[in-house]
């Protein structure tokens, strides 16, 4: 049997965990754990620049790998850096775990150096948490951890390990569990069969149906199922923001992602349909708007692997508790061998509501935005970041304006490739997610699109992109103003611009990025947008910050208006829907 | 749709923290407690916990789909769904002086409770029964005399052979 101190034994279990990488940042309360992992040479450590990033660094190699991220952090301070990225991560259901140091187990609650109660600041915003009693405990909370953190409904956990429980020169017995029991967890395995069967009879009967899939539908291989879902039936689909890249974008049957920015088509289908079929979404506000007005017609058949999701809003007609995949595997053989059929007449009109929408006001039939404007458009930055990288990269974004033209104008064909804080919406998330994605696929494309608010927030980073040689391009989308605030205050404030502008006070990019060993480019001009950036991402082993300057007073649009049905939008400044 | 009074019996792991996750829940999600108690069970693992709330169906549905989410959380019943015993006991401190004494001691007696402790002015009260009794009792001796009030919450166990356990 193996004697190891704690710290040895949580790095060791981090180890037999199959945890290859992680983010953290040091200090006094975690200094024996760091000095277990400068003693080993399995799990390897990145030094970021705040603990927001390591948080946010730990959730976007999630994101794009499916695995969990592991953070380490201090007491104090660092743990309450980490907040943010934590309240990120549980907001999207992403899986990590947060190893927070902790002061000395006899100086708890005597208001020591760098002590908070990190069990109770981050309570509300994890799926659980362990405070270390015991080191001799550490390798099944290290298992329990990972497990809960991964199961049933993804979300981060944290583990508080107070200093002495990892000290060096006591020593416990090393034994990893290869699995945890627990009385009081059960994810749900499978899909509950009766329901099932009215599931199925239900869409098929549906004469204008809509799928309406999220970021659940991430997961497994439910992307599969729910590409063969959508053939097999012939219905359009429609995604959240969170579950673009499930089904591929650029398929015809894909109608766009719905919500406040949703298109015209899937938001216009989802108010006529009469029947909605959700894969892992949750009718959260960005996408159902007024809950009295939502879709007056549609019966409700909703799968989602936390039941507490369910007819939280939106009362479900034919709820199924179960893991996506699991119950779309249930579900496929009885639409493919039962004896009802797809109403294809039915289908057929409706499609054609559907394709009259599209050409009326689709983002993609035509430009809705003025290509021919003196000053380059932010949404035909993406267009051209998109045709740049034949919409193969990773985009990691921030979050405004230039996030919604992302989500419009990229297109994504395939799972974990799009990287955005959908739920608490978390500036300061793009440059560290970025950077976390290109962690776990190194040779891959990574883009960070951003805008030169939200870049600020972790603009720290770049210090540790070229520490690590991490070549992300960062597409700054400079609308010289913090553009999605100004939005609301064009649109329901009169133009009142009430501390969204810089008076002149932004950084030289150029020079900053260069500063950081990087290169800085300026785009201004539109003949010079494609070939600035077919230069920036020739430069496979740079991180290219890409400062673009762009209409300051444009717009995203399709916009949902408040208090409304999800169905009546502003579909420019001076257009909205009757 | 109405608002009733429930009764939710939880069995959780008697493990720190896991009291506060229960009571954070309720203040995160703007879910109403009415009382609360809690204390281990036979099996020193676990503890049991009782608390009663006001809301509609759908609020009702969504605290208990929330409070079974909780890691630390074992089991947990509805006790309003099915036939069950409440009970709360309190405790209650009236001023006690003159002819008041005897009409305070009647009130007892009707209420079946017992005076535990006694001065010249005051009488201690032990009161056992549902939160409905308890609250009459108050109201038969008047809110003017009273001085001092301890509740316990509200405890249930389900009537017949239905049990909450692992
Ligand atoms: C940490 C944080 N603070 C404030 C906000 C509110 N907010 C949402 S978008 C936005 C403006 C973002 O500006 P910028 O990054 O320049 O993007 P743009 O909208 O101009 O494209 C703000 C302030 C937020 N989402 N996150
Ligand atoms: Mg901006």
């Amino acid at each position: 049997m193996e004697m190891l101190s704690g710290g040895d034994m949580l790095i060791r279990a981090l180890a037999d965990e199959g945890v290859d990488i992680m983010f953290g940042y040091p200090g006094g309360a975690a200094l024996h754990i760091y000095d277990a992992i400068y003693r080993q040479d399995k799990v390897k450590h990145i030094l970021v620049r705040h603990e927001q990033s390591a948080t946010h660094a730990a959730d976007a190699y999630s994101r794009v790998t499916g695995k969990v991220g592991t953070v380490l952090v201090t007491s104090g301070p660092g743990a309450t850096n980490a907040i943010t990225g934590i309240a990120t991560a549980f907001m999207d259901s992403i899986p990590m775990v947060v190893i927070s140091g902790q002061v000395p187990s006899d100086k708890i609650g005597q208001d020591a150096f760098q002590e908070t109660d990190m069990i109770g600041v981050s309570r509300p915003i994890v799926k659980h948490s362990f405070m270390v009693q015991n080191p001799a405990d550490i390798p099944e909370i290290v298992k329990k951890a990972y497990y809960i953190a991964a199961s049933g409904r993804p979300g981060p956990v944290v583990i508080d390990v107070p200093k002495d429980y990892t000290a060096p020169n006591e020593t416990y017995e090393y034994n990893y569990p290869e699995s945890v029991s627990m009385r009081s967890y059960n994810p749900v395995q499978k899909g509950h069969s009766g329901q099932i069967k009215k599931a199925v009879s239900a869409i098929l009967a549906a004469k204008q149906p809509v799928i309406y899939i999220g970021g659940g539908a991430i997961h497994g291989n439910t992307p599969e199922l729910v590409t063969k879902l959508i053939k097999t039936l012939g219905y359009p689909i429609t995604s959240t923001l969170m579950g673009l890249g499930a089904y591929p974008s650029t398929d015809e049957q894909f109608i766009g992602m719905l919500g406040m920015h949703g298109t015209y088509e899937a938001n216009t289908a989802m108010h006529k349909s009469d029947l909605i079929f959700c894969v892992g979404a949750r009718f959260d506000d960005r996408v159902t708007n007024a809950l009295d007005k939502f879709c007056p017609n549609a019966k409700i058949v909703h799968i989602d692997i936390d039941p507490a999701s369910i007819s939280k809003t939106i009362a479900a007609d034919i709820p199924i508790v179960g893991p996506a995949d699991t119950v779309l595997q249930q579900m496929l053989p009885l639409i493919e061998k039962g004896k009802d059929k797809v109403d294809s007449a039915a289908l057929e009109s409706w499609w054609k509501s559907i394709n009259e929408w599209r050409q009326k006001h689709g983002l993609y039939t035509k430009n809705r935005f003025d290509d021919q404007s003196e000053m380059i458009k932010p949404q035909e930055v993406v267009q051209a970041v998109y045709k740049a990288t034949k919409g193969e990269a990773i985009v990691a974004t921030d979050v405004g304006q230039h996030q919604m033209f992302a989500a419009q104008y990229y297109l994504f064909d395939k799972p974990r490739k799009w990287v955005t804080s959908g739920g608490l919406g978390t500036m300061g998330f793009g440059i560290p997610a970025a950077m976390g994605a290109q962690f776990a696929f190194m040779d891959d494309t990574v883009v960070c699109i951003t805008g030169e608010g939200s870049v600020q927030m972790c603009i720290q980073e770049l210090s540790t992109l070229k520490q690590y040689g991490l070549p992300i391009k960062i597409i700054n989308i400079n609308n010289q103003a913090l553009g999605m605030v100004k939005q609301w205050q064009d649109m329901n404030y009169d133009g009142r611009y009430s501390e969204i502008l810089y008076e002149d006070s932004l950084p030289d990019f150029i020079k900053l990025a260069e500063a950081y060993g990087h290169v800085g480019m300026k785009v201004t001009k539109r003949e010079e947008l494609m070939s600035k950036l077919e230069e920036c991402f020739a430069m496979k082993d740079q991180v290219v910050f890409m400062d673009i300057y762009v209409d300051p007073d444009e717009h995203v649009y399709p916009m949902q208006i408040p208090l409304e049905s999800v169905g009546d939008m502003q579909l420019s400044k001076t257009e909205r829907t009757a | 749709m109405s608002k009733r009074r429930r009764i939710i019996s939880v069995l959780m792991e008697n493990e720190p923290g896991a009291l506060s996750r229960v009571v954070g829940l309720f203040s995160q999600r703007g879910y109403n407690i009415e009382s609360l108690n809690v204390a281990p069970t036979e099996d020193d693992s676990l503890s049991r916990l009782t608390l009663t709330s006001i809301g509609d169906d759908l609020a009702i549905e969504q605290i208990t789909k929330n409070l079974n989410k909780l890691i630390d959380v074992v089991k947990l019943v509805d006790l309003s769904e099915g036939s069950h015993i409440e009970r709360e006991l309190m405790m209650i401190k009236v001023r006690a002086t003159g002819s008041m004494r005897e009409e305070v001691k009647r009130s007892v007696d009707i209420f079946r409770g017992q005076i535990i402790d006694v001065t010249q002015s005051t009488y201690t009260i032990q009161l056992l029964g549902d939160s409905e009794k308890l609250s009459a009792f108050i109201d038969a001796v008047g809110e003017s005399i009273v001085l001092e009030v301890v509740r316990t919450g509200v405890s249930g166990i389900s009537r017949g052979e239905k049990i909450l356990k692992l």
